[in-house]
């Protein structure tokens, strides 16, 4: 038998139907590749008797000749999703062993079709951070080393544990979820594919919040097809979620594989930045050449308020996240600090719960919405963000279908490389994928090429609003022309 | 705009953080090093731009005013640090 780790998600639900094997045997084989890659770091808690019970329910629904469109199919969960009694942290110490009563709305949907869980996936604490060093179960290794080298990189973040499990094999698909990259960047850095859906496409109920008007869940898998796959039973509308939108879910598969012929592309000139190292220019070129080969028409566009996304993300982030994270107090959940009156609790709960960049980010979010600074700061982003939205809507409305960028501007780096004083730096790495975030639009990284240490590359697609699929339709030109990435096992 | 020692505190306390005195400078920095970086929104027009509120245009859908859950005040306290019955138990607030 061939292995099951090595399978799509795509191969191992026609391999389900055909009985070629059965979900335990599936399941079994990714629990045992998660166990021999613990070095990895990527699961902080694997929950192989529920990933059993789930495989052997899903094993009976195939005799009974029932099952939906995951059935069988096991699946990481990035922590930032609240699973019913199995512990959910967002990789923080200060949700300590809490256990939701309750289920996100997009992981109940993965199981209400049937897919199976492996496992909770490490990411930044809160989903701050992109390089998963700042989650409080330390940091993910990339599966990817350069050539010769067994220096330890990161996956990216805040998914990284998502985006090492896909594409070390210990998983199928991992939910992970997109503030400012967090899904795009870390896919870019481990060679796997990545999609922020629309604003509003999914749910986000039961996900730790992070920056509300900007987070979004999605799909990390190792192909185009098989993110459209669970990108279909991620999305829809929920009643707990006002910010969800009402309107039917395509068949995203449908949409892989379609044709571009006649679409346009435009190649926005502000993301050709100075200094911009040529292998991140020729892999841009290159997607360029493949989309023409296929018939689709490039432009250069314009998108003139490109360089205010990035510092306009970094008030309107941090201030959305103070005011979430207030709810850490130590009273509800959680782990509490003693303090010789309320206060001093709340103050020491928080100083030892959080950890530096949370704290950091915190800080800056309450700063910027204090008394006095809110209009200086957090008014006039939020009008630049209008401004940033206006960008992609006059581009669109001249016709453009999608929009193609590099997904970062460097492969993946040392772990502990960028930690120093700086954390603009760190920042830095979203320059790319934030505009999405800012203006709500859909964007997906495909893996597209190889830097000179023959490290991954990403491209990113950035969409209209709610036209995933013509990302999905272009995402699989790029994919059949760039082939497939595959880290060696070295764990 | 830049941050001074005494604003650090101030924000620490606001936001419910302690920050001991040695931390103080190399937030200090950090901080600044955001507020300078965020700095160069100051120099676009933003006159007459409306602030944008919700990204995507919707109408926010509104439930009916009816209960739709209750009595799980024993999953509510499941997760809490220090209980007594069904209450949450802080340290004293009122002398």
């Amino acid at each position: 038998m061939t292995d099951l780790t090595s399978l799509t998600l795509a191969e191992a639900r026609d391999g389900l139907a055909t009985k070629s094997f059965t979900a335990i045997e599936l399941t079994d084989a990714h629990l045992a590749a998660i166990e021999r890659a613990r070095v990895l770091n990527a699961y902080v808690q694997e929950t192989p008797e529920r990933a059993r019970a789930m495989a052997r329910e899903a094993d009976a629904r195939i005799a009974a000749g029932a099952g939906g469109p995951l059935n069988g199919i096991p699946l990481g969960v990035k922590d930032l999703f609240a699973t019913e009694g199995t512990r959910t942290t967002a990789c923080s110490q200060i949700l300590d062993d809490f256990k939701p009563p309750y289920e996100s709305t997009v992981t109940s949907r993965l199981w209400r079709d049937g897919a199976v869980m492996l496992g909770k996936l490490n990411n930044d604490e809160f989903a701050m951070g992109s390089s998963n060093e700042t989650s409080h179960f330390g940091p993910v290794l990339n599966p990817w080393r350069r050539q010769g080298s067994d220096a330890k990189l990161v996956p990216g973040g805040s998914s990284g544990g998502s985006a090492s499990a896909v594409a070390a094999g210990l998983c199928l698909g991992a939910t992970a979820t997109d503030t400012g990259g967090s899904i795009r960047q870390p896919a870019a850095f481990t060679g796997t594919v990545g999609i922020k859906p629309t604003y509003g496409r999914c749910s986000r109920w039961g996900i730790v919040a992070f920056a509300s008007s900007l987070d979004q869940a999605g799909p990390i898998a190792r192909t185009v097809r098989d993110t459209a796959i669970l990108l279909r039973s991620m999305a829809g509308h929920d009643p707990k979620d006002t910010t969800s939108v009402d309107r039917d879910v395509p068949d995203y598969e449908a949409a892989v594989g379609k044709s571009v012929k006649g679409m346009k592309i435009g190649l926005p000139r502000e993301y050709r930045l100075e200094g911009m190292p040529a292998e991140i220019e020729r892999l841009w070129t290159q997607g360029a050449e493949w989309l023409k080969a296929a018939g689709a028409e490039l432009v250069e566009v314009s998108l003139p308020h490109t360089k205010y996304a990035l510092p306009a993300y970094y008030i309107v982030a941090p201030a959305e996240a103070s005011s979430n994270l207030a709810r850490y107090d130590g009273v509800r959940y959680g782990a509490r600090a003693e303090g010789r009156n309320i206060v001093e609790m709340y103050e020491n709960t928080r100083a030892k719960g959080f950890g530096a960049e949370v704290r950091r980010r915190i800080m800056i979010g309450t700063y910027v919405l204090s008394a006095g600074y809110y209009d200086a700061y957090y008014l006039r982003a939020q009008k630049v963000r209008t401004l940033i939205k206006k960008d992609f809507e006059d581009c669109y409305a001249a016709g453009v279908d999608a929009i193609l960028t590099p997904a970062t501007p460097t492969a993946a780096f040392g772990i502990g490389e960028k930690a120093g004083s700086d954390p603009i730096e760190m920042y830095l790495n979203d320059v790319f994928t934030v505009t999405a975030n800012m203006a709500g639009l859909p964007g997906i990284a495909v893996p597209a090429g190889r830097d000179a240490h023959g490290l991954p590359l990403g491209l990113q697609l950035i969409g209209r609003p709610f036209d995933e699929e013509t990302l999905l339709s272009l995402g699989e030109i790029v994919e059949q022309a760039a082939g497939h990435f595959t880290p060696e096992v070295w764990w | 705009m830049s941050v001074d020692a005494a604003t650090v505190r101030r924000i620490g306390h606001l936001a419910r953080i302690a920050i001991s005195d040695a931390e103080v400078p190399a937030l200090q920095v950090e901080l600044n090093a955001i507020l300078a970086f965020v700095e160069q929104l100051q120099e676009l027009n933003v006159d007459g731009v409306e602030p944008m509120t919700s990204v995507m245009p919707m109408t926010m859908k509104k439930r009916a005013d009816v209960v739709s859950d209750g009595d799980i005040a024993d999953k509510i306290i499941a997760n809490a640090p220090v209980t007594d019955d069904h209450f949450f138990l802080v340290p004293k607030v009122v002398e």
